[in-house]
């Protein structure tokens, strides 16, 4: 057996075997000689795990090093790398930065908590009973289709320009896509596990905590940072119009300020948190309760 | 008493009639194999006494509770092989003597250093040995098998069977199993119902006349295989 369980048949191996029983070696024409491969995981070794994005982003910047030490553009329309630097260490100093990550990262917290806290319990409803699936499905299918951009206007009016105008906007986003995953992993529960839990007697609430819950948390957690994601995009669209301070205003102040430098350092920052968000969520997968949800 | 009688059954789904006026008696204790044609309602009669399914007319009398093993699909995916066989084991009300019982059955089941494992880093026959154990290791009186290792391999099949007579041994109950294997059906059970198609009614019984556990290729054994798969047309009833 090879390193990983893969059988190995080596060439010389197949030689020694022919020559010692008489037989001359078949041609090798038409036959067919398996090498002894190192076996391909699914685990990339760490070195490449490293290096290969570290390429991807040395070519990126060195791209955008030529292009703007070629002077292409105008500094103006699109900044050099120094110049970004310079923009972000500027906006740190001053605590400005700091400020608008903190104002957005609660703003995500308090939408994406609130919407959780509403979606799952409303897709588990729609998932477990056939009455609350034809009251509620069509009106969640409908929000859920309605980019929540349009309620800017409407966020604006009742709540101003705010926290809460942002809050209630990410929520709009995360909730009916939630709410509908939710409701699907519900229904996709195979019928056998309730039958189990009936001969061993779980009902009730244990049915919910010990059988519906864990059977659907695999799914849940993805949705989950799907969600996170949307949630994250749409943060910066509300804030650029809805907010005073937060990382999409910092877009906006920027437009404004015609500080193409800044644009583009918050345009990084907002890259990087949602990468930060989306490995936090993917941390969860790794819970050996919902492992078998994710192996195929 | 942990009994199951069926008098006058008829289970019809929409137009399809899958039992007529169907009875049949299975007494404590005793291990009934049910084999017959696929489609001809061997589940059906499974659901009926399990309780998943109600009769259109007649009556199902189930004396006992019952526990069903499945096909390695029902053990619970988000519990180890320990949490599982835990969930036979309510009646124990304190954590010592639960922690005991689990020890023995996984020893009994040759699963002693898996009892952490989850269901998916298991292979199929050792997911089937959780699944006889976690119906066994509790207080059930009657054990509803369905094909419980139609999708085991031919060798595995056989050890199965050998733990399951061992562990029938040491804790008797009522057994229903459905099968197709009539291998299985003849080496198991003290008397095998064979089943015509629809609607289903029984075409012959056949007792195995010998105690249990036995091999495979005990002669009583054998002989029963003969008499099923006569009865079924398969093999002539002249050899």
């Amino acid at each position: 057996m090879g390193a990983g369980g893969l059988p190995c048949y080596s060439a010389n191996g197949a030689d020694s075997k022919q020559s010692s029983t008489g037989h001359p070696p078949v041609s090798s024409f038409g036959s067919r000689v398996r090498k002894c491969q190192r076996p391909m995981s699914d685990r990339p070794n760490s070195f490449n795990a490293f290096l290969l994005p570290a390429v991807t982003f040395v070519v990126l910047m060195a791209f955008w090093f030529g292009f703007t030490a070629l002077r292409l553009a105008p500094e103006s329309a699109f900044p050099s790398p120094q110049s970004v630097v310079r923009a972000f260490l500027g906006d740190m100093k001053d605590g400005s930065l700091p400020r608008d990550i903190v104002a957005s990262l609660w703003r995500v917290a308090c939408g994406f908590l609130l919407s959780m806290v509403v979606g799952i319990p409303l897709g588990l409803g729609i998932g477990l009973s056939r009455n609350a699936r034809l009251a509620l499905l069509p009106a969640v299918n409908f929000f859920r289709n309605l980019s929540p951009i349009a309620w800017i206007p409407f966020a604006i009016l009742w709540f101003g320009i705010g926290d809460v105008s942002t809050v209630f906007l990410i929520f709009l986003a995360a909730t009916f896509p939630l709410t509908v995953s939710t409701a699907a992993a519900v229904a996709n529960i195979p019928r056998v596990h309730f039958r189990v839990a009936r001969d061993y007697g779980i009902t009730g609430s244990r049915l919910l905590t010990e059988v519906i819950l864990p059977a659907i948390l695999p799914q849940v957690i993805t949705s989950l940072r799907v969600t996170v994601g949307l949630s994250w995009l749409v943060l910066v669209a509300a804030e650029m119009i809805a907010g005073r301070e937060g990382l999409g205003f910092l877009v906006w102040d920027a437009r404004n300020g015609l500080r193409m430098d800044r644009l583009v350092s918050a345009m990084i920052v907002i890259g990087l948190i949602g990468i930060v968000l989306d490995r936090l969520l993917s941390g969860l997968t790794r819970l050996p309760s919902v492992r078998w949800g994710y192996e195929r | 008493m942990s009994s199951v009688r069926f008098e006058n059954v008829t289970c019809a789904f929409g137009s399809v009639t899958v039992l007529d006026r169907f009875s049949l008696q299975v007494h404590p204790g005793e291990f009934v194999a049910i084999v017959g044609p696929s489609g001809c309602g061997k589940t059906t009669l499974l659901n009926l006494i399990a309780g998943n399914l109600a009769p259109t007319s007649g009556s199902v009398a189930v004396d006992g509770n019952t526990r069903t093993v499945y096909q390695q699909d029902g053990l619970f995916p988000w519990r180890t092989v320990r949490e599982n066989i835990l969930l036979g084991l309510q009646h124990l009300s304190t954590p010592e003597e639960r922690e005991r019982a689990i020890t023995e059955i996984l020893a009994l089941i040759g699963l002693e250093n898996f009892g952490g494992h989850y269901p998916h880093e298991l292979s199929g026959g050792m997911k089937q040995r959780t699944e006889l154990a976690r119906a066994l290791v509790g207080r059930t009186d009657i054990l509803l098998m369905d094909e419980p290792f139609s999708s085991l391999d031919y060798l595995t099949r056989l050890k199965l069977r050998q733990e399951l007579s061992r562990m029938l041994a040491e804790r008797p109950r009522t057994v229903v199993l459905v099968t197709h294997d009539i291998e299985e059906a003849a080496q198991l059970a003290d008397r095998i119902v064979v089943l015509t198609a629809r609607p289903t009614r029984i075409s012959r019984e056949a007792i195995v006349d010998l105690p249990r556990p036995r091999n495979a290729t005990a002669p009583a054994v054998v002989a029963t295989m003969h008499t099923i798969l006569s009865e079924m047309g398969i093999e002539d009833s002249k050899p």
